[in-house]
């Protein structure tokens, strides 16, 4: 199996991460020699195997539907890279 | 009090509920000591004056019934901690104050512990030298240029440096047991669901564990009493009866049946780490334990299954960095390009790395092939084990497949790096608990360890076994303070 640039461009896209040209090709080797390395997953026939989604064995509990914190948008907000008053602000998505 | 700084946590929490020491004169020892240690590049943020106003507060109303009666102690930097930066190694959280506090850490302040600091770790937690944190490498402070190991390399090179009596560390493959291993300390990773994951800086969270570090099992068992709670606001914390694991200690493991996996002696280990292994079944058999050889027939698809599960669920996890609500956002023409360019500037080459893989085993077309296939494998991998404990109460194997390396030697070969969690991926993968004490040294005089690997829930067994050994062992770490000036 190859990871070419072309696949790289879009994963890259899917990932919302800028990749140039020299970063297309280092990432494409990386992950070129990860793959060869979990292709050896494909010796193993696991027709009739069911996944395991979680090691917990448990189901989740249930818990009645109150609201145990009060107005948090001080500090909800108070990380935020750009507000106005009590949005985040983006750049314009709408011309 | 001379020497405050070489006692262990034991020692260091008699003397503060017998008066001999107070808290200010333990915390004012570590933080000296911490601040001599700058070489090492254990912290990312200091919090020293703050420890010290703490210490003096709890001196004058002291509460000596708590089980960490003003210890201080400096915490991975993954574990949010409210109002003191927290940055997962990162760029892109390089300017995050949390406004809440982990349940781990809360539990430890709880116990009467105080904050000295947050400790450097790889990028969230993805890495096994330090080597990929976006505040520089830290050093072992076995060797100058010598790798603490990762993820947690600040956790492990405070604590054997003594910068920090004990601290904790998060394992996703092997964060805690590799670089304790490297480092001659005693690291473990409870079973999935025993310490709450809420607070902590997600990286895969069907993997993600919170763990102790310390110098000896004792002050581990005490750490691991403190943090392992139900919460709540983790929807896979578990609610099991939790023991006093430090008050049930015990050395006597006479009769208990302990598995050697013959998978695990895998091509290319170094004759040291076989013969450190044959040195640990010879231990734990004078302990009075049965030996017993057993089968993990899948152990060799271990690293493969991690390679795809650890990425997919990181690449979901870290979507949340995108430059809106917090962490570091970088200029863009329009929405999207803000995105790329924020991911691509904020996240360091062996994030980006991941969030690929993960994305790429997600894509459409692929997720069969990759990730659900990763599932199937993992579940065979967990029936090794459950097959394994209908014969043996305990698992004994090497933690690493080497001592520790230089830094530098390895970052250009992600699969090479990869190949050190060998031993300690599996144990994540099926959910158990793993213990790693130090067992010897190399050639070179660099610490080996050894891993025991337990039941579900069964951390009080595994820390018996692992106190029974230290004492054959008997290991002694060689640290000449090479850094301190």
């Amino acid at each position: 199996m190859s990871i070419d640039l072309k696949t790289i461009k879009h994963i890259s896209k899917l990932s919302r991460i800028s990749v140039d040209e020299k970063k297309a090709e280092k990432l494409s080797g990386d992950l070129n020699s990860i793959f060869d390395f979990i292709e050896k997953l494909n010796e193993l026939k696991t027709d009739n195997v069911e996944p395991l989604t979680s090691v917990a064995e448990t189901t989740l509990k249930l818990r009645s539907d109150e609201v145990k914190s009060k107005n948090l948008r001080d500090q909800v907000i108070k990380n935020s890279p750009k507000e106005n008053e009590d949005y985040f602000v983006v750049p314009k998505v709408i011309e | 009090m001379s020497d405050i700084t070489k006692q262990s946590l034991s020692g260091l929490v008699e003397n503060i509920k017998s008066k001999k020491l107070s808290s200010s004169e333990v915390t004012k020892a570590f933080v000296e000591r911490s601040e001599k240690s700058k070489e090492l590049n254990a912290y990312i943020t200091e919090d020293y004056t703050n420890a010290l106003n703490k210490a003096k507060k709890f001196d004058e109303k002291p509460n000596l019934d708590l089980k960490l009666p003003g210890i201080p102690m400096a915490v991975k930097d993954l574990f949010c901690t409210k109002d003191l930066k927290t940055t997962a190694g990162s760029k892109i959280l390089n300017n995050f104050v949390p406004t809440y506090e982990s349940t781990v850490t809360q539990n430890i302040w709880n116990e009467g512990a105080i904050l000295m600091g947050k400790l450097n770790c790889d990028e969230f937690a993805m890495g096994s030298s330090n080597e990929t944190s976006f505040f520089g490498n830290v050093q072992n402070p076995i060797d100058k240029n010598l790798v603490p190991g990762g993820s947690s390399g600040g956790s492990s090179s405070a604590v054997a440096a003594q910068l920090t009596p004990i601290t904790i560390g998060t394992d996703t493959g092997g964060s805690i047991r590799q670089p304790a291993s490297f480092t001659g300390t005693v690291g473990l990773k409870p079973t999935y669901g025993s310490c709450s994951r809420y607070g902590i800086v997600a990286f895969a969270s069907s993997l993600d564990q919170a763990g102790p570090m310390a110098h000896n099992v004792k002050d581990c068992a005490l750490l691991q009493e403190v943090i392992s709670t139900y919460d709540e606001k983790d929807s896979t914390s578990i609610d099991f009866k939790r023991n006093e694991y430090s008050k049930e200690l015990t050395k006597d493991i006479k009769g208990k049946k302990i598995g050697i996996p013959k998978e695990y002696r895998v091509d290319g280990m170094p004759k040291e780490i076989e013969d450190l292994w044959k040195k640990g079944i010879e231990y734990a058999k004078d302990c009075g334990a049965e030996i017993i050889d057993i089968s993990l027939p899948h152990t060799n698809y271990a690293l493969p299954t991690y390679y795809i599960v650890a990425p997919a669920e990181a690449s979901s996890n870290l979507a949340r960095y995108d430059g809106v609500k917090y962490g570091f956002r970088a200029d863009g023409e329009n929405l999207i390009d803000m995105y790329e360019k924020t991911r691509s500037e904020g996240f360091g080459a062996e994030v980006q790395r991941r969030i690929m893989i993960g994305t790429y085993v997600l894509s459409s077309g692929y997720y069969d092939a990759y990730y659900l296939k990763a599932q199937k494998v993992r579940k065979l991998i967990k029936n090794d084990f459950d097959d394994a404990y209908k014969k043996v109460d305990a698992i004994l194997t090497p933690s690493t497949p080497s001592s520790a390396f230089k830094i530098g030697e390895k970052t250009n070969d992600p699969v090479s790096m990869y190949l050190n969690d060998i031993f300690t991926v599996p144990v994540n993968l099926a959910g158990l608990p793993g213990i790693s004490i130090p067992a010897g040294h190399d050639a070179k005089g660099y610490p080996l360890g050894l891993q025991i690997i337990g039941k579900a829930f069964d951390e009080q067994n595994i820390l018996n076994i692992a106190y029974a050994m230290e004492e054959k062992i008997n290991f002694k770490n060689n640290i000449t303070d090479w850094w301190i000036k």
